[in-house]
């Protein structure tokens, strides 16, 4: 190891633009409009320009690991859907799959249908939500995030019929699912999957070609992907910039390999392929939903071995994951044997992606921060835990 | 990607003198990890990662446990002079184990993402002990994605991860002493903020305000 390494990977330092110039020292948040919540840029400005931006967490933060150490394993399920409160169902899966992996058990099919479902419609209206804001913190006041919302309405209004609840889920158990679905529910589903494409064609004819998207992206916070790997960052930020890493591809969890889908891959690592991908990944997640409503089958949707109270799992750890909208969700377990989990961590995908905030803002414009930071896509929520 | 004990073995010929130790995990998921050496745990973890082979570029997850001391009975069978006789009697001893803190690092490889499908490659370090001695080389030079995550590890546990380019608080706030997620952890004694304090609350809350002068 030598010091090299370490640079290479290190923010550039930017160089000012006239000796002795002093530096405009900016909080931008924790209450920006811009911040998506909670957060804190400290900026150094020279001029326009961003010479330093160091992110400041933890206003959210509510240790949500120590609580989970001190209740049950099944307990912290509800708790799971207050992390990435936009996708509730993906972050009770990557916890059940944690589960599953550290006391062995196994999941029945139709569990694993229904499971399939609801988190491609959750990857669905998080996309669809990611570049409404990423639109509205562009200027575009209100009218893209309006119309994604319309279908994000539509989209929660099922996960409601199903679980109860709009936003906090609580809808994966341990070895399946809690409720079985509701009568006419696939039906829903399946006509409002096949409205979804209208919406896309009609995003992308206002936006994709829009002259003033393509100059405020276009080469744009552009990350190169042997940072990307480096750092750890996950989801659609790391297949923009061309790296092929999709893990439902990689770990096949669940029943992934059986359907048909590409990973969109982008070229440039701007925010425009990011803005790109987010719309192709909603547009397989359309045919994975397709796939998967026609092959449904009938059975039980829990695994009749597993046990609701006095879970006990055996001594040991794991360490499960999934590919949640945001990136790569995973839950790091250590049993002791008792009804507590020793060890409880979730390994968030917005906190980690945002290692590289500084390294895509350096020496753009404050405007432009805005739009770098709204092209990561995070949840407060995760990100301080 | 490769098993546990074939990356052990890789490491024993890469580095013999690296003192990388297999540790087994019992449950069903059957993740073992590998232990390392703190003194050698930068080299071995740039030879994981450089290495054509093995290729582990991608540090997934990186957090942190703590395993407290334990008192540990034992009965010991000791010769005594009784009565100017030599028994042997058994006693019982105390001992107590020394508690460490661990940094846990989970691998991937997104290079060779889709040659097998496999578990993580984990890696573990622990402290000398849990009050004085609690350095751990940081593995952020190696993999950058650390960065953020020893910083939490060092908030909330109290790992000092030297070669760290950044080592600061980053949820709990600068002028915060305790780290939160240790076993013993013990929260502060700033019980006037309580609304309504009542039952043991209420006696806590007057012991805090005799023993700090507060009246409101």
């Amino acid at each position: 190891m030598t010091a090299t390494d370490l640079k290479s990977y290190r923010p550039p330092v930017i160089e000012l633009s006239e000796e002795g110039d002093e530096l405009l020292e900016v909080a931008m948040g924790p209450h920006h409009p811009s911040t998506h919540g909670v957060f804190r840029m400290d900026v150094a400005l020279d001029g326009e320009r961003v010479v330093r931006l160091k992110p400041v967490f933890g206003y959210l933060h509510r240790n949500h690991e120590k609580i989970a150490e001190t209740t049950s394993y099944l307990a912290s399920m509800p708790y799971t859907d207050r992390l990435d409160y936009f996708c509730s169902l993906t972050n009770n899966w990557a916890y059940a799959i944690a589960v599953e992996k550290l006391a062995g058990m196994e999941v029945p099919e139709r569990a694993q249908y229904i499971r399939v479902i609801t988190a491609e419609l959750t990857r669905i209206q998080n996309h669809a939500s990611a570049i409404g804001f990423l639109l509205q913190e562009m200027g575009a006041s209100g009218t893209p995030l309006m119309y994604a919302f319309r279908e994000r309405e539509k989209i929660l209004d099922l996960f409601e019929a199903l679980t109860g609840s709009r936003m906090m889920c609580n809808y994966m158990r341990f070895g399946g699912c809690r409720v079985e679905l509701p009568k006419g529910w696939l039906e829903q589903v399946s006509k409002i999957v096949d409205g979804l494409p209208e919406f896309i064609d009609e995003t992308e004819a206002l936006l994709t070609g829009n002259e003033i998207l393509m100059a405020r992206t276009q080469g744009v916070g552009i990350l190169k992907p042997d940072l990307a790997v480096n750092a750890g960052v996950t989801g659609p930020m790391l297949r923009a910039t061309g790296v092929n890493y999709d893990i439902r591809k990689v770990d096949h969890y669940g029943i992934y390999d059986r359907f048909k889908f590409r990973v969109p891959l982008g070229d440039h690592g701007d925010i425009y392929d990011r803005y790109m991908i987010r719309i192709l990944e909603m547009r397989e997640s359309i045919e994975i939903l397709k796939q998967a409503i026609k092959d449904i089958p009938a059975g039980p949707i829990m695994d009749p071995k597993s046990k609701i109270r006095g879970f006990r799992p055996k001594a040991g750890e794991a360490y499960g994951r999934i590919e949640a909208p945001k990136g790569e969700l995973g839950f790091y377990l250590i049993s002791d044997g008792s009804p507590n989990p020793y060890r409880y961590r979730v390994r968030p995908p917005s906190l980690i992606n945002l290692t590289v905030l500084e390294d895509m803002c350096l020496g753009r414009n404050v405007a432009d921060v805005v739009l770098i930071f709204g092209s990561v896509d995070i949840v407060l929520g995760e990100v301080d835990r | 990607m490769k098993s546990a004990e074939e990356i052990l073995a890789a490491i024993k010929t890469a580095l013999p003198e690296a003192g990388v130790e297999l540790v087994p995990n019992p449950s069903p998921s059957a993740q073992h990890s590998l232990r390392l050496d703190p003194a050698h745990a930068l080299a071995v973890a740039s030879f994981l990662r450089n290495d054509p082979e093995l290729a582990l570029d991608y540090c997934s997850n990186a957090t942190g446990v703590d395993w407290p001391g334990k008192e540990i009975t034992e009965k010991v069978k000791v010769t005594k002079v009784v009565d100017g006789v030599e028994t042997i009697v058994e006693e019982t001893v105390k001992r107590v184990q020394a508690g460490y803190l661990e940094a846990v690092y989970h691998l991937y490889s997104m290079k060779h993402a889709h040659r097998e499908i496999a578990g993580p490659v984990v890696l573990r370090m622990r402290t000398v002990n849990r009050t004085d001695q609690v350095e751990l080389p940081s593995l952020t030079p190696v993999w950058r994605s650390a960065e953020f995550q020893e910083r939490e590890i060092f908030d909330l546990f109290g790992i000092v991860f030297t070669g760290h380019p950044d080592l600061r608080r980053i949820l709990m706030w600068d002028g915060f002493e305790d780290h939160p997620m240790r076993r013993d952890y013990v929260d502060p004694d700033d019980f006037e903020y309580e609304p309504t304090p009542h039952d043991e609350v209420l006696k806590r809350a007057e012991q805090h305000k005799a023993n700090t002068g507060v009246t409101a």
